[in-house]
């Protein structure tokens, strides 16, 4: 094969692989930091405007020793007089600020974050909507928030009972006030 | 009110609204009924609800009334406005109470402003009278805020229809104070209204709703008279240009999506707008499992958020954005960060400068990730 062929195939190789560039449709592959790892799956439910410091440190350390990604879950309560897929714009208020809160301290310590909203007439049911959903391997509850608003200790028995996941419930030491609220968004979210 | 200027084969309308039953809506329907009688107009009235108030019936005194006509459902007659009668009478101002109604079936229509739109196509002018939460796209807010679901709604695109937009404000004091003296309600209901809906915080919220409201659909009038001009035009608009901005939010099923519809849904309720999530997929495109649950996961934030998820097939992204910008009457688009382009594509123009030459007026807002923002300059709220 000549010289003169091999860099004509050379040429045109090139030009293609610059038009395909050129040509294909935006919905090509995410770079590498926007792909999710493909291991473990490790919830972090949660029902007011902050959670517990040690629940999320927790999580992080996990998450990056298994390789696996935090997913941080708001449960809306729907009143009972509403349908159960009524928008909840006053809940979300409250609860998307954490999300944001959360998803950012994850992912500036490079632990990948997908989120999740799950809705249902108690915490218990938004939870259980969200598990018939999808598998999660780990379940990491905070049990420090106000059983009468979030999950209850009820909540708690029910998910060691019939939850198929991991389920680590923590409880801070009475003095570990730390937390993470609404108050740690960077920007003006 | 100069109604019968303009437009000779279509009539006016113009919609007393309120925050609730009781604020005087009706009463000033009324009254202005009265005055363009005294102006020597050919007024009657189609439709009147007094409720038993007898400060209504008795500012009704003197205007010609169409009597109701009656319909027969399931062995019940019920009276309802009597369309027919008001078309042939032909006046050229007609008072039609409760626009958000909904008609007996049997009737020509089956919600009440079908019948006034027709009222108006017969060149009739007409003033009606609505509550603020039967709007259609404020419903679901209104129902969270007080609980109670309004059944009878009307799409916002009929506010957007009217030639004029009176607010009718009370403070919720005076409203309540109303009530109890019994010129709201008979005696027997009081208690049940102020156990139930009436109460001072449902009510200043309704209040708020309302005045952003009307203020927002003036400013949108405003702008649709600039940009479109002819009235016949303005009516082709579609809801959106009843609540102001609309924001239009770029999204793809990954789970960094989240966090831009998470932005727009606070700039949208800042801006007190409705929220789009458009999701354009290239045609055949199939979805790995992970793009699955990130997708029902958009779809499920939406539902909560109360935002409409829209999916388009097109190879074309732009021109997607354009088509289903100008259908939704978006005012603002946000977008996430652009991948890195690859080969020529680096010379092509990039998305937002393309959105921003396509869609002039249309803000275009390139969202941040905020996690990547140095700790310099953040504030924090951890001890």
């Amino acid at each position: 094969m000549s010289a003169a062929v091999i860099v004509a195939v050379a040429c045109a190789g090139a030009l293609l692989g610059i038009a395909a560039g050129y040509w294909l449709p935006p919905h090509g592959r995410r770079p590498a930091r926007e792909r999710l790892p493909g291991g473990r799956r490790i919830l972090l439910p949660f029902t007011g405007q902050e959670i517990s410091r040690r629940s999320f440190e927790a999580a992080v350390r996990l998450a990056k020793a298994e390789d696996a990604i935090i997913m941080p879950a708001f449960l809306a309560q729907v009143p009972m007089n509403l349908p159960l897929e009524t928008p909840l714009p006053v809940q979300c208020a409250r609860g998307m600020p954490l999300l944001e809160a959360i998803e950012q301290r994850a992912s500036s310590q490079g632990v990948p974050v997908d989120s999740r909203v799950g809705r249902g007439r108690s915490a218990r049911d938004a939870l259980r909507k969200l598990l018939e959903q999808e598998h999660f391997d780990r379940i990491i509850v905070s049990a420090d928030e106000d059983p009468r608003i979030g999950l209850s200790y009820d909540d708690l028995r029910w998910m060691l009972d019939r939850v198929p996941a991991e389920i680590l419930i923590l409880r801070p030491a009475p003095d570990d006030d730390r937390r993470i609220s609404t108050e740690a968004v960077k920007g003006h979210f | 009110m100069a109604m019968a200027a303009g437009d000779q084969t279509q009539g006016r309308l113009k919609v007393f609204i309120g925050m609730a039953a009781g604020v005087g809506k009706t009463y000033r329907m009324l009254l202005e009924g009265h005055a363009e009688e005294e102006a020597g107009r050919d007024v009657v009235v189609g439709l009147l609800e007094t409720h038993g108030r007898g400060e209504t019936a008795q500012v009704a005194e003197g205007l010609p009334i169409i009597p109701r006509r009656r319909v027969r459902y399931r062995e019940t007659v019920l009276e309802e406005m009597d369309l027919p009668a008001i078309l042939s009478r032909a006046p050229e101002l007609c008072l039609i109470d409760e626009l958000a109604h909904t008609n007996t079936p049997g009737t020509e229509h089956r919600k009440r402003y079908e019948d006034i739109e027709a009222v108006l196509a017969a060149g009739i002018d007409v003033l009606s009278t609505l509550n603020v939460q039967h709007l259609e796209s404020l419903n679901d807010h209104i129902t969270e805020l007080s609980g109670i679901r309004v059944r009878e709604t009307i799409p916002d695109a009929i506010l957007a229809r009217a030639d004029e937009v009176v607010l009718i404000d009370l403070t919720p004091e005076a409203l309540l104070e109303r009530l109890r003296a019994g010129k709201v309600y008979p005696s027997e209901r009081i208690d049940a209204a102020l156990n139930n809906f009436f109460k001072i915080e449902n009510l200043s919220a309704l209040r708020e709703v309302a005045l952003r409201q009307v203020a927002e659909e003036v400013g949108a009038k405003r702008l649709t008279t600039e940009l479109v001009g002819s009235r016949e035009e303005s009516l082709a608009a579609d809801a959106p240009h009843a609540v102001g901005e609309r924001l239009l939010a770029l999204v793809e099923p990954y789970p960094g999506a989240q966090r831009l519809v998470r932005r727009a849904w606070r700039s949208a309720q800042r801006l007190g707008a409705g929220l789009d999530l458009l999701w354009v997929r290239a045609p055949g495109k199939e979805l790995t499992e992970d793009e699955q649950r990130s997708l029902a996961a958009l779809r499920q934030l939406a539902s909560v958020l109360g935002a409409r998820m829209i999916e388009e097939e097109s190879d074309d992204l732009t021109a997607a954005v354009v088509e289903v910008a100008g259908r939704r009457g978006t005012t603002y688009i946000l977008i996430g960060r652009s991948r890195p382009a690859r080969g020529l594509a680096r010379l092509r123009v990039p998305l937002p400068q393309r959105l921003m030459q396509r869609l002039p007026g249309v803000d275009v807002r390139i969202v941040a990730d905020r996690s990547q923002r140095s700790n310099g300059t953040s504030k924090e709220a951890l001890p």
